[in-house]
């Protein structure tokens, strides 16, 4: 059940994409800006971790749960060492996804080529 | 050949092909659900081994790294045309749009081409992001003090 509910949340949580795409004048860095704040606030709330323990995956892959990621290792840095981890917090349980994306991205432009995007 | 309005009606209906909209929404159904299916195989193989925010820390980095895969030779491009927001809002969506102008602004230079540019969609969805996680982390530590 757990594969079922990843696939149906994470396409729902997607389809709510399309809907801004396709009814809104709203560009891709708008939407996943928005997308990763609207993460932090859902997960501030406490609305977000019930969604990630139930549907796995299909609530951590999507941004927001890049968002879900930043409140929750902001709150764990809090607990742990009080203020300055108002500071640490986030980006350091989300380090590990943003140092993927960035060194893949440069080691992948050692070996691409550009070309047309057609 | 004269019809009653509501017969006219139906065959406009039969005639028109479905909403774009629904298709869209179809599409990013699919595709984005997929991916996270994808994410939901990675993340059980590597809790047999991990606790669940390990897990899910290598499930990002596994997913970041395969959207760079296929973003080098233009195959992830060519689905999100068709996927729109399935291969937008999941991470691998993220991570192309770092890999994409990396490898596409290679000609102006590894400075102010390639390091400057992976950061155009990266780079306010990482500020305001971590705006976010700071204001919620100060109220947190303001909510446990009083």
């Amino acid at each position: 059940m757990n594969y079922v509910w990843a696939f149906v949340v994470g396409g729902l949580i997607c389809v709510f994409g399309q809907l801004l795409i396709d009814y809104t004048k709203l560009t891709p860095a708008r939407i996943l800006t928005g997308y990763v704040v609207g993460g932090v606030i859902l997960s501030a709330v406490g609305l977000y971790d019930p969604l990630a323990e139930f549907a796995g995956a299909g609530a951590s892959v999507p941004l927001l749960g890049f968002g879900h990621l930043l409140a929750q290792g902001v709150m764990k840095a809090v607990d742990e060492i009080g203020l300055p981890g108002v500071f640490t917090g986030g980006l350091t349980a989300a380090a590990g996804g943003i140092t993927a994306s960035l060194v893949f991205a440069l080691l992948a432009a050692l070996v691409g080529k550009s070309k047309d995007q057609n | 050949m004269n019809l009653p309005p509501k017969n006219y009606d139906e065959m406009v209906k039969r005639a028109n092909p479905p909403s774009p909209v629904l298709r869209d929404c179809l599409w990013a159904f699919f595709v984005g659900g997929s991916i996270c299916l994808l994410g939901e195989g990675l993340r059980q193989f590597y809790l047999m081994w991990y606790d669940k925010d390990l897990a899910g820390t290598l499930t990002s980095i596994s997913l970041v790294f395969l959207s760079a895969v296929v973003t080098v030779p233009g195959w992830y491009q060519k689905l999100a045309a068709k996927a729109g927001a399935g291969t937008l809002v999941p991470i691998t969506g993220f991570a192309n749009s770092v890999v994409s102008p990396a490898v596409e602004f290679k000609a102006e230079g590894w400075v102010t081409g390639v390091g400057s540019k992976i950061f155009t969609i990266a780079g306010p969805v990482l500020a305001f992001g971590t705006l976010a996680s700071w204001v919620w982390g100060l109220l947190y530590w303001a909510m446990n003090k009083f």
